[in-house]
Parts: C-alpha cells; structure tokens; sequence
C-alpha cells in the first residue's frame, strides 16, 4: 500500500461514537490509576503506531495540539502522515513544545522532565505522554497509590523508560506541575495521572 | 425521538467535545485545579447549567443512562429541561433513581443515597474561585492557588467566627482537595461536603460563564476547612421529613399557607418517593393524616 492510501484508510468508522467510547476509557482509566480499560480496535494506524495509541491521538488530538513523536515513529512517513490526515496535529519540533508526546519505545525515550511540565499558575498546560507498551501485566510490578485508589492498585507494563520508579518520583515532587501518562496496550490502556504516587516494592 | 440528525451527537461539534474532553483529563489528574476551557454559547443562558451541560454532553455516550436533579428535585424546571435536552440531541435514556444513572448532573445538590465507582456527577458550577470574593482580580488569586496561598480563606472564616461566634458559611463551603488546591464544591449546602470526601465516584465540575472545568477523582481526600477549636459541622434538622419521616438527610421548608404553617421535606426528591414506597411515612404524609372532608 502506498502512504497515500496507508495515510486514508483505518481512522475511526464512527468517528462520533468511537471517539467518545475511546475518551471514556481514557477518563476512567485516568479517574482509577492502575485499573486496566479494555478497548476493540477501533482505529488501523501503520505499524509501528499502534491501534491503541493511534485511537487515543484519534480521540484527543487535533489542531490545537501540537504533537511530538519519538525517533522510531518520526522515521516512519506514513505515520506522520495518518496522523496528520485523521487529526490535523501539527508536529513539535521539541519535545517541550508538545501537548501530547506519542513514544514508541519509551525504553529509549528522553527523560520526563524533557517534555512541558506546565507552570506553577497553570500546571494544566503539560504535555500528556502516550507510551506504546505491549502488556500491562509482565512487566515489574508497580505498587500504586493516590488519588483515585482505594488503597493501593498493581499494574506491571513492559518496556517502561529507563529509571522510571526515580523518574516518577521526581515528576510527584514537581506536583502540580508534570506530565501524565496514557499506557496504550493491545486491547488495553490504563493511566498515570501526575498525583500516582509508586510505592517501592519489598523485594 | 429520533430525529437527532439536525446536530451532532449531544449537540456541540466534535472539536469542542475534543477541546473539554482534554480539560477533563487534566481536572482529573491535577485534583481540585481550575482548568481554563474555551465555554461555547449553549441553547440556554448562562445560569442555567452550561458548564454542567457541556461537560455531560462531552462525556456521554449512547448507552449512558441519565439523570438530572436540581437542588435534590428531579421535577424542576432546570431538571426537566436538561433532562429533555440531552434526551433530544444525544437520545439517550433518562431516570429519576440515583441508582440507575451512569451520569449525574446536579445542580447543588449530592443525592442521599450512596454513590457507586461507575457514576459519574457533573456539578453545574457558578463560581468556580473561591477565592473570588476575597480577591477579585484572576492574576491575583491565580498566582495564591500557585504558591498554595490560603491564608485569605482562613481569615474570612475566622472573621465569620469573631462576628458571628460560629463559621457562618452554609453553601459553597471552601474544601481542600488531597491537601493542596482549595475548592469551590458549588453552592452545594455543607451538608453533602463529606459526601464528597474519599466518594467511588468520579466528580466533575463546569463552569460555563466562567469557563472553568475541575475535578475530584474517585477516592480523594476532600476536607472541608476548619479550625481545631470550631471544627467542621453540617446542619441538622430537628425534626424528620415530614412526608417519609427520614432523619439525617437535607430538607426543604416548604410554606403551606400564610398563617406561617410550614413543613420540611426531604430536598432528594428521590430518596423521599423511594422510602415512601417501602412503606415509610412522616407525619403529613396522605396516608398518615385524617382523610379530608
């Protein structure tokens, strides 16, 4: 398939409906950290954007929100063109400049606090960062708690950014300023808002 | 009820459903925090809900099913209207019962009955700073919600406690949210103040004049402020609803005539009808009072 095609096909069918049952389980997976929110395939990005990620940019991004892609998917053409085609996102230059930051391999990403943190008076404008995992369930336990938890919730993704546990931490103490994640699993996604606090696990 | 094709979905274009939905997402992950959000002009002026409206319409999906109370009372023109609203653009299905709802929208009220984690309360909100009336000017109080600047809050209520011996604020009463950003509930009584604290469900706020959304995520400490020696109380009632007899909920005084006859009802509307069909009564229900002449 030519990128002119590849850049056409596999946005959203119903891109009302699909859009609002994506932000629900967005909204709920970011309510209840750590809870895993199951979703059909709803959107067909090419590779290597996956189905998750490319609904959740599908969902949430448009024209008001610039976008920044790591290294693997700024290479890829074709997926800078079906964003640009479904969600008319302009590009970041630097990962500072971006609302939302689409990484697909967020082992070899660029520190946290690289990406817009917001300021004192408005936290809000951070970026939200959308890392491509390929499970929620074996990788390192995280141990969570905070707002939107009971007591405490588990979730394991793989892949995660070098020294995330200390990256994490450093993200709790600039509250409220930093930056919020969106694990975007096949089939499944699940939330970090910036107020989830890791508790070390005993080995 | 079908002919829905005249507007998008739940009326407002996809966009701005796109532009609020964002707004959401950061309420939720920054507890308490006013986010700034482009309002649209709504079919009905501001005052009636818009914030609370858009909100709900950016959220809801076709099977959601809705209910809209104002001041506790599903049966009020607000109510009713919304309820109509969302049931024309978005032909979704509406209840009156708190239990069945996925989506709550209220004005100033919190039902009696417990909340459960898959609800969702959508607060209409007039004035979402609380901090407005001690510092009119937004770069002001902007910068006191940075730097964690309270101090003005507790000196209004200390003032009400030297004036008045007691902390004299019934409604939108200042609540702290997982200790660090100080909010307006909305003109909700005190009462239902600790019903927010720590709730499984998800609470949004809207201010559509104002153009604020904020948000308090299931679970999170919401502590009303207060000092250790005149600590945080809500009103009581010192006698029961008279229609379902139920103590500990928030009543109404309704006037029967103008001989200064009166009586309180439970504001939730319907909390009240519910206990009245499991055979509850208070002492001027139909059935309890002699049958007219």
């Amino acid at each position: 398939m030519d990128i002119a095609t590849q850049s056409i096909d596999g946005g959203f069918a119903e891109p009302v409906f699909n859009a609002q049952v994506v932000f629900r389980a967005i909204m709920d997976a970011m309510a209840r950290p750590g809870t895993v929110q199951t979703l059909q395939q709803l959107a067909h990005p090419p590779a290597p954007l996956s189905a998750t990620a490319g609904a959740v940019a599908l969902a949430l991004c448009d024209n008001d929100t610039p976008l920044w892609l790591d290294s693997p998917l700024q290479a890829e053409a074709s997926v800078k063109a079906w964003l640009g085609f479904h969600t008319g996102a302009p590009l970041a230059n630097t990962p500072a400049d971006a609302h939302f930051a689409l990484i697909a391999k967020p082992a070899e990403m660029v520190a946290l606090d690289g990406f817009s943190q917001g300021t004192q008076e408005y936290p809000d404008r951070s970026t939200t960062l959308i890392l491509l995992t390929s499970d929620l369930g074996s990788g390192p336990t995280l141990l969570l708690e905070g707002p939107g938890i009971e007591k405490t919730s588990m979730i394991a993704p793989t892949g995660m950014p070098r020294h995330f546990v200390e990256q994490w931490k450093q993200n709790n103490q600039r509250f409220p300023r930093g930056v919020d994640i969106i694990l975007a699993a096949p089939g499944q996604l699940a939330c970090l808002p910036r107020t989830t606090r890791i508790k070390t696990m005993e080995a | 009820m079908t002919d829905i094709a005249t507007y998008n979905f739940a009326y407002l274009d996809e966009q701005t459903k796109r532009m609020i939905r964002r707004a959401i997402l950061k309420g939720i992950a920054i507890p308490g925090y006013q986010v700034p959000f482009a309002s649209r002009e709504m079919p009905m002026p501001y005052g009636w809900g818009t914030g609370g409206v858009q909100v709900t319409a950016s959220i809801i999906g076709p099977d959601d099913v809705l209910k809209v109370i104002d001041q506790g009372a599903d049966d009020t023109t607000n109510a009713v209207s919304i309820r109509a609203f969302f049931k024309k653009v978005a032909n979704v299905a509406v209840t009156t019962e708190t239990a069945k709802a996925t989506i709550i929208q209220t004005r100033h009220r919190i039902p009696e009955q417990p909340l459960t984690a898959g609800q969702v309360l959508v607060f209409q909100v007039p004035i979402p700073e609380p901090l407005r009336f001690l510092e009119p000017r937004e770069t002001e109080t902007r910068k006191m919600h940075a730097l964690e600047e309270y101090g003005l809050m507790h000196v209004k209520l200390y003032e009400d406690i030297a004036r008045h011996g007691r902390i004299a604020t019934t409604y939108a009463y200042p609540v702290k949210v997982e200790g660090r950003y100080v909010m307006d509930p909305s003109p909700t009584p005190k009462f239902d103040n600790p019903k927010m604290h720590r709730s499984p469900a998800l609470q949004l706020f809207g201010a559509g004049r104002e153009k604020r959304i904020y948000a308090v995520p299931p679970f999170t400490d919401v502590v009303s402020l207060d000092f250790e020696d005149h600590p945080f109380e809500v009103q009581t009632f010192d006698q029961p609803c008279a229609l379902c007899g139920a103590e500990n909920v928030y009543l109404d005084e309704v006037i029967l005539d103008d001989h200064g006859g009166h009586m309180f009802v439970c504001s939730d509307t319907d909390h009240c009808e519910k206990r009245r069909e499991e055979g509850h009564r208070g002492h001027l229900s139909p059935e309890t009072m002699e049958p007219a002449e």
